[in-house]
């Protein structure tokens, strides 16, 4: 029953941009200008290649939410059974999170979270 | 309570389709219904919040706002602008990768109406129901940030770049403070499934339940969830000033629109899993000791108590979005990194002490 409605909620997303998609085609104007498939860039001509290098300060909180969303999964399972183990359930989250956050202050002392 | 319970309604048309019918056309038909119900909800949905937030941002602005199409209110307005969309050009780009350009508003309007069948607008009123349905938002949720990362790189032009790549630093740093909140909230009720988190609300909502860690992993839900949503002060994928309009630059007419319709929509939604998780969904106000008072809180549907809240917290959010000036890239990430990550961390284990020892309602 979940798997069949999981289809058609994404069937529905999917058909949702086609029918829109075209609807836009059919009534739409069309025209051709050299100019109009050009990159905007404030009328300007565009320069270079677009699909250049980036700074790695963000490859660096990619890894470190990596580190740190796998976390949050391992946690889940967790987190429904705190009732049933008790006291039991704060002592192991207590060394998960101790562990992370160690990680977090290698990398704070590191310079990882600062922007230059 | 169980007055409006939709459960019982919606498994008798079930049989009694069954019972005239055979049962393949029964999966084709409840399938088309499901979808046409979703389409025609989001698209009603989205035309309400954008004329919302128009008025809204007139109202902080003292402007009147949108006033000509349609009546005194504009009312019409929107759809007007919808039917403009329409029937604007799609414009093909010359340099663009083709396919990741098509591909990206697929991803974006995907991921949120995913997460939109989800939410839980009354008693047995959810389109996907699963033991693990906090869970499953989560996942759904992260697919939009891969829809406006294609967006940006495969456009090929700088603004785009720049505006992709600040939002996903962005939306994956604030995905972790989501992340956290909402395991505090699992913690509390002890279960993932959307409508046992609402039923364990029946006593009191969460936010009375579990008082002062609760109201911190409100506040922390609703910064974290302000930039999931790339909404102002955290607009930096879309500043208009610097960037033209980010990721989303290079597309035109209805291509631009889905983005525009999954933005409001991701508004909503964050509102929906805040309502949720901390005001207790479609549960009525209970106060305890007033008997006459709670009574009457009954009669009122499940669902204009999940709609009430969600736009309750949806004004809220448009209040902070017309309010702060717009943060920098570093102070956004070190926001999130240095203050709201540990903080929620704390929360958490805070919340698993009372839960231990009893110390909630």
């Amino acid at each position: 029953m979940f798997f069949s409605f999981l289809v058609v909620v994404i069937l529905t997303a999917v058909a949702l941009v086609v029918a829109a998609m075209t609807i836009a085609k059919l009534i739409g104007p069309r025209s051709y200008n050299a100019q109009k498939g050009e990159p905007y860039e404030c009328g300007v001509p565009t320069r270079g290649q677009s699909w250049v290098q980036f700074r790695a300060g963000y490859y660096l909180y990619a890894i470190l939410f990596l580190m740190f969303d796998i976390e949050t999964v391992f946690l889940f399972p967790w987190a429904v059974i705190v009732e049933e183990i008790g006291i039991y359930a704060i002592v192991s989250i207590s060394f998960f999170l101790v562990i992370l956050v160690l990680g977090l202050a290698y990398a704070w002392k590191k310079g990882a979270l600062k922007w230059k | 309570m169980d007055y409006y319970n939709l459960q019982p309604i919606l498994l008798g048309i079930d049989r009694y389709m069954n019972s005239i019918m055979p049962g393949w056309l029964v999966t084709v038909l409840e399938g088309l219904a499901v979808g046409i119900f979703i389409m025609l909800m989001y698209i009603i949905l989205a035309i309400i919040l954008i004329y919302m937030e128009r008025k809204v941002c007139a109202a902080f602005q003292c402007r009147i706002g949108p006033n000509r199409v349609g009546g005194k209110g504009g009312l019409l307005q929107v759809p007007a602008d919808v039917i403009k969309m329409l029937t604007k050009e799609v414009i093909t780009l010359k340099n663009s990768d083709k396919f990741l350009y098509g591909l990206a508003p697929f991803l974006v309007i995907m991921a949120s109406i995913l997460t939109f069948s989800c939410l839980p607008w009354n008693k047995g009123g959810e389109v996907l129901h699963m033991n693990i349905g906090i869970f499953f938002v989560l996942a759904a949720s992260s697919i939009g940030v891969l829809g406006i990362l294609l967006a940006g790189w495969s456009s090929n032009s700088k603004y785009s770049l720049i505006g992709a790549i600040r939002s996903g630093a962005m939306i994956i740093s604030y995905e972790l403070s989501i992340g956290i909140s909402v395991l505090t909230m699992v913690v509390i009720s002890g279960t993932m499934d959307i409508q046992g988190i609402v039923e364990s609300q029946a006593g009191a909502w969460n936010i009375f339940r579990g008082h002062i860690p609760a109201i911190a992993a409100f506040i922390i839900y609703l910064i974290a969830g302000n930039a999931e949503a790339n909404r102002a002060p955290f607009d930096l994928a879309e500043a208009e000033q610097e960037l033209t309009a980010g990721y989303h630059t290079e597309y035109s007419g209805i291509h631009f629109g889905f983005f525009y319709l999954a933005e409001y929509l991701n508004l909503f939604i964050t509102s929906g899993i805040a309502t949720t998780l901390f005001l207790g969904g479609w549960m009525p106000l209970h106060i305890a000791g007033l008997d006459g008072f709670n009574a009457v809180m009954d009669y009122i549907p499940g669902f204009i108590w999940f709609i009430g809240k969600t736009f309750f917290i949806v004004f809220l959010l448009m209040w902070i979005r017309w309010s702060f000036p717009r943060l920098r890239i570093d102070q956004v990430l070190a926001l999130e990194w240095k203050y709201l990550m540990p903080t929620s961390l704390v929360i958490l284990i805070v919340m698993t002490i009372c839960k231990v020892y009893g110390l909630i309602f």
